[in-house]
């Protein structure tokens, strides 16, 4: 995909407008969330010079993850960003510029399966014991450790999945959360 | 594959002709220390001269250097920020790769202006930095700095060498990053440790980095496309900067200019790549562009951009800039594409092979009205000063233009006769236009011309090399005088002085109701002539027109070691034309009387 024939800048826009052209709707100002791969040589050092591209350039981050793949000389980062088209492009451009990047990918153009694992410990009592293990069952969490005062609970899923679940919990007195960050995968076609 | 990405991953020879490995020098598997290795690999790279300056993280290499004599020219600078801007001097004045020796902690950090000039004028150098031993890394030890911390968002790339058998492999790889695709500044940090360590040594031929992509030839689709935009338009400019210098394209862009037609403005960068005596030639455009060169951008239909990245102190206010034009952007850094202005046509690629590509799909065009067109505003608004018999900054580099018949490599610093110099001079060939753009370092042009003077004198080029700097600039790197004198380098130093610091005066005047907060220099000025003659140099003064031309006639008499002229020249003198920073390109400040609206 090339990406100069989505983009449009605030001067093409207006130059638009001024030949009284469509613009569509997805043109540049709508800001989407986007999950990008980036199969990086496996050092710290590569790893270090693709967050700071990010922080130098002023793009935005959510979550990172990385960690090993089939390939031990080879690293999977998988980022969440959010931005309009244009920006998005500008992000996959300089990645693919690094020296230490082998390939680039933006996966919320593609078929993808993402997931997220979360950990969560909430403190129960008599009263709300029984319910918060029957909102962690429509989850399908599951329970990995509980003492007299709290229990924690695994959970895997899409990102929202993972939010909704949270939010169901917040009544409840929670005492920690750890998430890991997106991971993503194209699916086979 | 990377995004984006298509073309052919291969290596491309820019002005370097890609070194060839000398078999005397990679006896296969000698052990040695790791300093000699680094010498080693700097002449299997071919490296003819280092800038540097030692240090205790260094030492050994300084030692190993001592003993073994190496094949290269080492040059003690006085400053690492002289070091490094000489070494882009050199890489700008003869497209090879410019190198740069320094220890550990505040040698490191010196370097840190030159490195990010580099990186923002896409200057090919390479920078080793000493660093405290691997284990003491983290430590806090004495001249510790976390060099590729600090430097990671200014270079291209950068490398820790933390094995020895790492070290060649290593300097091989810098100097190509360094040199092919956008060029720019590598930095490889070495341990104390790894320096002293031994190991074998062994050049490598070839790099291998599947990572790394250098864009050539551009896609024919999309080559089609720009050709059938270049024969629809009417109104076609080419706009020029540094990546054609960079890729050493000037002849053949002339070539397609003449062959078509199509008119050529450049960029502050651009300047030689086109030039500036032919009828196509509009000048420089932008900020402190020509009027006529900017009223052709607003009124033109299509932009062929070549090698340029559409900087702010190109386009001014976007909104407005080129209303009416289709953009065909020919550029190798696939992140410039698109980013400030949308390109209709985007060829990723070699400046030079694309031109290549495309020079026989275009056709002679008939473009007689803009031409007669643009002729009319050249009339309108042409480059003017007041002829009142004082010595002016503009007359000073007349003077040197005709001295030199536009035929000199010419360095300046940064500020008001940097714009002059873009203005005046007339360039004519390529890399003879040597200037701090992307950065505006202050304190550039004398240690850069410096290493331009060297690589004139490596190549055996009798082109005279000239810094042109303002008072303010010139001390700030004033120190490098001696080093230029020791090498006998003839260096012609015109230090224009206005007694200010004249860019900065002029926005004052400008902008800020004539408030000169700080920047009047006529107190902490030095004794110019004094200050040359106490660097070993030759000090020459003068104050009118008549002296102007003495003293430049005198100056090209000293052959064995720099001479400086002092041009002590008006005050209020300004900068015209001029875009406000921020403004529309349509309106620019054309001289004192012009409305202006931004005080
Ligand atoms: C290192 C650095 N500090 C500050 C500036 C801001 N600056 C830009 S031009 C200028 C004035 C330069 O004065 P001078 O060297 O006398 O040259 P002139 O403009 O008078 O020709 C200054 C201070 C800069 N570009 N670089």
């Amino acid at each position: 995909m090339m990406a100069d024939t989505l983009v449009l800048t605030p001067q093409q826009i207006i130059r638009k407008k001024a030949a009284g052209e469509p613009i569509q709707p997805d043109d540049s100002e709508m800001t989407r969330k986007h999950t990008i791969v980036v199969l990086v040589e496996n050092s710290i050092g590569a790893f270090i010079r693709v967050i700071n591209m990010f922080s130098a350039r002023g793009f935005n981050i959510d979550s990172v993850t990385v960690g090993p793949t089939e390939d031990s000389s080879v690293s999977r980062m998988n980022i969440a960003t959010v931005g309009n088209s244009r920006i998005i492009a500008q992000v996959l451009r300089q990645l693919s510029r690094l020296v230490d990047t082998i390939e680039v990918t933006d996966l919320t153009t593609t078929d993808y399966v993402e997931r997220e694992l979360c950990l969560l410990k909430v403190c129960y009592t008599k009263d709300s014991r029984s319910e918060i293990l029957d909102v962690s069952d429509i989850f399908r969490g599951k329970v990995v450790d509980i003492t007299k005062k709290t229990m924690t609970f695994e959970l895997r899923g899409p990102s929202q999945k993972i939010d909704a679940f949270i939010d169901m919990m917040l009544p409840h007195n929670i005492v920690e959360v750890a998430r890991s960050g997106r991971v993503a995968m194209q699916r086979d076609i | 594959m990377k995004y984006d990405v298509h073309t052919k991953v291969q290596p491309v020879v820019t002005g370097d002709a890609l070194p060839k490995v000398r078999p005397e020098l990679t006896t296969k598997g000698q052990h040695m220390s790791g300093a000699e290795i680094l010498l080693r690999s700097l002449e299997a790279e071919g490296v003819k001269i280092v800038f540097g300056h030692p240090g205790g993280a260094v030492i050994h290499v300084y030692d190993e250097m001592h003993r073994i004599k190496p094949q290269f020219e080492h040059i003690l600078v006085r400053h690492e920020q002289g070091g490094t801007h000489a070494a882009e001097g050199y890489a700008k004045a003869t497209g090879k790769v410019g190198t740069v020796l320094v220890t550990s902690g505040p040698g490191a950090t010196n370097t840190v202006t030159g490195i990010a000039d580099a990186y923002m004028d896409s200057v090919p150098i390479v920078v080793f930095t000493g660093q405290v031993p691997t284990g003491l890394i983290g430590n806090d030890a004495f001249q510790e700095c976390d060099a590729i911390g600090i430097s990671r968002s200014i270079t291209k790339h950068s490398y820790l060498v933390r094995d020895v058998s790492d070290l060649a492999r290593t300097v091989k790889e810098a100097y190509h990053i360094a040199r092919t695709g956008r060029p720019g500044p590598v930095l490889v940090d070495l341990p104390k440790d790894v320096l002293l360590a031994k190991g074998p040594f062994v050049y490598p031929e070839t790099v291998n980095m599947r990572g790394y992509a250098v864009p050539a030839e551009g896609r024919v689709e999309k080559l089609e496309r720009a050709a059938q935009m270049i024969e629809e338009s009417e109104r076609p400019l080419f706009y020029v900067g540094g990546g054609a210098v960079n890729s050493d394209s000037s002849e053949l862009l002339t070539d397609i200019a003449r062959h078509t037609g199509i008119p050529v403005t450049t960029t502050l960068h651009g300047l030689g790549a086109f030039p500036e005596d032919d009828t196509l030639a509009l000048r420089m455009l932008g900020m402190h562009g020509t009027w006529w060169a900017n009223q052709a951008i607003q009124h033109c239909d299509l932009i062929i951009a070549v090698g340029a990245r559409f900087d702010d102190r190109v386009t001014g206010k976007l909104d407005s800039w080129a209303p009416h034009a289709k953009v065909i952007h020919i550029e190798i850094d696939q992140s410039c594409i698109s980013k400030n202005v949308f390109a209709d046509c985007a060829i990723l690629g070699n400046v030079r092979n694309v031109l290549e590509q495309l020079r026989p799909m275009v056709k002679p065009k008939d473009t007689t009205e803009w031409l007669k067109q643009i002729d009319v505003w050249r009339q309108e608004c042409p480059l003017k000063y007041e002829q009142d018999g004082k010595l002016r900054a503009q007359g000073v580099i007349e003077n040197l233009r005709d001295k030199t018949n536009g035929d000199a490599v010419v360095i300046t610093d940064v500020g008001q006769h940097q714009m002059w110099t873009a203005q005046y001079f007339r360039f004519l060939h390529s890399r003879t236009h040597i200037t701090s753009g992307g950065l505006g370092t202050m304190g550039f042009g004398m240690p850069a011309a410096m290493g331009a003077a060297f690589g004139m004198r490596e190549i055996g080029s009798s082109r005279p090399v000239v810094c042109i700097s303002g008072d303010g600039g010139f001390v700030m790197n004033a120190q490098e005088m001696s080093v230029a004198a020791a090498h006998k380098l003839p260096l012609k130093l015109a230090v224009i002085n206005n007694r200010f610091l004249g860019m900065v005066r002029q926005w004052q005047e400008l902008f800020h109701k004539e408030r000169y907060s700080h920047t009047d220099l006529s107190d902490t000025n030095p004794d110019f002539v004094k200050l040359a003659e106490a660097n070993h140099c030759v000090g020459l003064r003068a104050t009118t027109p008549e002296e102007c031309r003495q003293i430049i006639d005198e100056a090209w008499k000293v052959t064995d070691r720099p001479a400086l002229m002092e041009f002590q020249v008006a005050k209020e003198e300004m900068v015209f034309p001029m875009v406000p920073a921020g403004a529309a390109t349509g309106e620019m400040i054309t001289d004192r009387m012009t409305p202006n609206s931004f005080v």
